[in-house]
């Protein structure tokens, strides 16, 4: 269980990380947190020749809210994301849902941009910025380009990234005004990674109906999944809105699978129930 | 091969070493601080924690070349001032929560992290706190108590 030999460049400056990914191109790999990448090379799932080593450029960990956007970069650690209380005070879901991400040792370590980019589909981040279509900016040698959440995520394990390219910076848009989230998720221990999980965003008109609502899951599909839940609630005054009807409708358009941990019937009842609890959670927090 | 310099415990110690090389192994190979142990190697465990300017991580989990000029604070750094048990130790100890040990030193430390910010958990917060940590041995009824027990002595309610 230790790592394969590798060359370990440590940039000083984003632009000296670009040249060095640049040069080794799909032989280099981006080393932040650390936290996914050094389980597979300790594990022996992957053996990238260069590892470039960016846990230096401070200029990369920040954690900022403007105009309407939580901006968080790459080397902002989960725990500080979700310590950070102006990104809390605008968008409550990140807290949410980075409070599942492993166990806070983990969080110490590992990066939200870097859960991203490592795209699991158990994972909680990416499921989050699909949620609120937010989008990643990638820088290489040769320019920048900001890919949206839904062609962010390809396949499991598998982000638009292209070699040579370092994922910058994670863009989650404040929802607007009358909104509210809430993340839940079902794993076998506390920190595991969810059998389910789910976070639902709703926002809610003057009079408190409700104007829109959408979940995104993980570990119900190769990707996460955003579900339109305005067909089952859309126009209802918000405490008399049928969740569990929202709940059925998502349990009709996931395509779960069987695998070691459930079956495909229990995670879709989970995507049910689970489902129905996050809408009026997420009332209340709107 | 690397040149890496770190302080332990308070000693500033170095080594060169190949920047495969995990933290853990540094700590126990190159720099003979044997107290961090080593379990699973993936991070699941929690055994090899260790606190990195302050705070824990899975010393598997990081190249120590990474960590070049950091503080770390290990089991052995967790000891009394006079050389004896530290107040977790020391709790760990009246209390019974260890059996075979090999869990404790990551246990000791991430308590060590969250007490200090946490002076005075709830028994459900204890549990959350060692939620990253495996023992295989007692169950963890006395490792809860033993939270609770080091919060209290260091309250000072000894």
């Amino acid at each position: 269980m230790k790592p394969p030999a590798f060359t370990y460049h440590r940039p000083a400056s984003v632009a000296d990380a670009l040249a060095v990914l640049a040069e080794t191109g799909p032989d280099g790999k981006v080393l932040a947190g650390g936290q996914s990448l050094v389980p597979v090379l300790n594990m022996r799932l992957a053996a990238p020749g260069h590892l470039v080593d960016i846990n230096r450029l401070g200029e990369l960990a920040h954690v900022t809210v403007d105009a309407g956007v939580v901006r968080v970069g790459a080397l902002a650690r989960h725990a500080a994301v979700e310590r950070d209380a102006a990104a809390f005070a605008a968008l409550p879901l990140l807290r949410q849902a980075t409070g599942h991400v492993a166990h806070p040792a983990i969080r110490n370590r590992g990066t939200t941009v870097g859960s991203l980019v490592h795209a699991d589909p158990a994972a909680e981040l990416p499921a989050v910025l699909s949620l609120l279509s937010g989008s990643v900016t990638l820088a290489s040698a040769s320019g920048r380009r900001t890919v949206p959440a839904g062609e962010f995520f390809v396949g499991p394990l598998e982000s638009a990234l292209r070699p040579g390219e370092l994922a910058v910076e994670a863009l989650f848009p404040v929802p607007p005004k009358g909104s509210g989230t809430a993340w839940l998720e079902v794993s076998r221990r506390r920190g595991d990674f969810a059998v389910c999980g789910v976070g639902v965003l709703v926002t809610l008109s003057a009079d408190r109906r409700v104007a829109a609502a959408r979940a995104a899951y993980v570990s119900v599909g190769p990707t996460p999944l955003t579900v339109d839940l305005a067909e089952a609630v859309a126009g209802l005054p918000a405490d008399r809105a049928d969740w569990a009807a929202a709940g059925a409708l998502a349990a009709a358009r996931v395509r779960p699978e069987d695998d070691i941990h459930a079956t495909a019937a229990y995670r879709r009842h989970l995507v049910a129930v689970l489902t129905a609890r996050a809408g009026k959670a997420a009332v209340a927090n709107a | 091969m690397h040149e890496v310099s770190v302080t332990v415990n308070g000693v500033l110690r170095s080594a060169t070493v190949p920047a495969r090389r995990l933290l853990s192994d540094f700590l126990r190979h190159d720099l003979g601080c044997t107290g961090t142990h080593v379990g699973c190697e993936h991070g699941v465990c929690g055994a090899c924690t260790v606190l990195l300017d302050g705070e824990p991580v899975r010393s598997c989990l990081l190249f120590a070349v990474s960590v070049d000029g950091a503080q770390l604070t290990t089991v052995e750094g967790c000891r009394a001032p006079d050389g004896g048990l530290g107040p977790v130790q020391r709790a760990f100890h009246e209390c019974h929560g260890l059996q075979c040990g090999y869990c404790t030193p990551g246990f000791i430390t991430t308590v060590t992290a969250y007490l200090r910010d946490h002076p005075d958990p709830t028994e459900e917060q204890a549990r959350e706190a060692i939620g990253g940590n495996l023992c295989r041995c007692t169950g963890y009824q006395n490792i809860v108590a033993s939270v609770l027990r080091a919060a209290a002595i260091q309250r000072g309610e000894a």
